[in-house]
């Protein structure tokens, strides 16, 4: 393994109107880590998970990226960064196909599917064409699921990815990461769902108390 | 293996510039899918002058004498309503966080929205000015700087309001506010546009004020999508 850590948070805190919603989180991952981040409603997942992506700036403690303190590596980092948020980020007035011609301009785009292709891959075959407000809340979530099919990041930050999901779709979501850790990627994702993956690491935010527990 | 072949261990470099054009195009397909929210603005101005001579009266040289200065204060007021939505869908989708954390320049996707913005609420706006003004009877020398300054106006609301929706974005209930941030940066315009189309009337020349709308307009240009990224990116911390 190498020495540097992929991606690092060291003693990172995060204060909202002083009161404290965690403290001191300290988190190393190499090429190939899952990180699954537990812990009650309200715990901080969320937060946690926006700092990591940057859309989020931490009270204290600092970031690293293959052992550079973002603020100097920046756009590097966020060229190398797939987020997805609570909100699938799915424009419900355009449809698969078109939600995904914009993902391919906004990401570095390497894949060598066409967009027919990922959507059948993610199970919307039949449904390229259809605005997406007309779609269940899976198959928008599903939508959005294709951008890890187009994205040559190897940062992947899943904040409750597999919410409104079928069996099928978890399925295809493990495969996805597991795949993508096989490649040398990194994964922190929250969900409260045990996951059918090997060796992924488990963090524990407590809830409404100072600290967190990280069980490696 | 599913992922095969979308995977590097090195991250592609992103192409730059491709997020202005990106969100250029895919804007362009939004309000063309919502045609009618689209046209709410431009309605709004038309209803708003329409009702004017009702309320007022009929006779034309009061007309000719309050045309400009209506037709400018409608056009000011159905902008300001219309920017207020500039960020908010794509807040409320998530959209909007994804551009903060893009590889891409904020500063150019901000500067395409309002571009869009501008596009489909400013221009028609404009381009319906002149008839409106030949209901409200406005004098033949009126026209020219009439529309001139609408475009130069109409292009500095969208990008001055962009600043104050960027702002309110993450606010509950930020219409208020907007308006009050926003309204003062909105008089230096209102007060040249009215104006040039008054001296164009009294016969003076205009274009001492048609010049200083446009400087303001070449500076809220550079000026605002750099402080509507920084608002963006405060009201995304928030």
């Amino acid at each position: 393994m190498p020495d540097v850590p992929y991606l690092s948070l060291s003693s990172v805190s995060f204060a909202r109107d002083d009161l404290p919603l965690f403290e001191n989180v300290c988190i190393d991952l190499f090429p190939g880590d899952i990180l699954q981040v537990e812990g009650p409603n309200g715990s901080g997942k969320t937060t946690l998970l926006r700092i990591i992506s940057t859309a989020l700036t931490a009270t204290s403690g600092q970031l690293r990226w293959r052992g550079n303190p973002i603020s100097s590596v920046r756009h590097g980092y966020l060229s190398d960064l797939l987020f997805m948020g609570h909100a699938p980020a799915v424009k419900a007035s355009l449809t698969p196909a078109e939600n995904l011609k914009w993902w391919r301009r906004m990401h570095a785009d390497t894949s060598v599917w066409s967009d027919r292709e990922i959507l059948a891959k993610i199970g919307l075959q039949g449904f390229e064409d259809l605005p997406c407000y007309s779609l269940s809340a899976g198959q928008q979530r599903r939508v959005a699921l294709a951008r890890m099919l187009i994205s040559s990041a190897n940062v992947w930050i899943l904040d409750e990815p597999f919410t409104a999901i079928d069996k099928q779709g978890v399925k295809l979501l493990e495969k996805l990461m597991a795949s993508h850790v096989s490649n040398g990627g990194v994964i922190v994702l929250s969900t409260h769902q045990t996951l059918t993956l090997d060796n992924y690491k488990r963090m524990t935010l407590t809830a409404h108390a100072p600290g967190a527990a990280y069980a490696g | 293996m599913l992922a095969e072949g979308s995977l590097q261990t090195e991250a592609m470099p992103v192409v730059e510039g491709s997020g202005f054009t990106a969100v250029l195009q895919r804007d362009l397909l939004l309000a063309f899918r919502h045609r009618g929210d689209i046209a709410s603005p431009l309605i709004f101005f038309v209803i708003a002058v329409t009702l004017v001579p009702l309320a007022l009266s009929p006779d034309p040289e009061k007309l000719a004498d309050l045309a400009p200065g209506i037709i400018w204060v409608m056009a000011l007021l159905a902008s300001l309503l219309s920017v207020e939505g500039l960020f908010q869908a794509d807040f409320n989708d998530g959209v909007l966080e994804q551009m903060v954390i893009s590889p891409q320049p904020l500063y150019l996707m901000v500067l395409a929205k309002v571009i869009v913005h501008w596009l489909v609420t400013g221009l028609p706006l404009t381009l319906t000015a002149p008839l409106l003004a030949m209901m409200l009877y406005l004098p033949a020398t009126g026209y020219a700087p009439l529309l001139t300054g609408l475009l130069l106006g109409t292009a500095t609301f969208s990008l001055i309001g962009a600043i104050g929706a960027a702002l309110t974005v993450a606010l509950r209930k930020g219409g208020l506010l907007l308006s009050l941030i926003v309204m003062p940066l909105y008089m230096p315009v209102l007060i040249f546009g009215a104006s040039s189309v008054q001296r164009a009337i009294e016969g003076i020349n205009v274009s001492g004020p048609l010049a200083l709308m446009g400087a303001i307009l070449a500076f809220a240009a550079v000026v605002s999508p750099l402080a509507s990224a920084g608002a963006l990116r405060i009201s995304m911390h928030g």
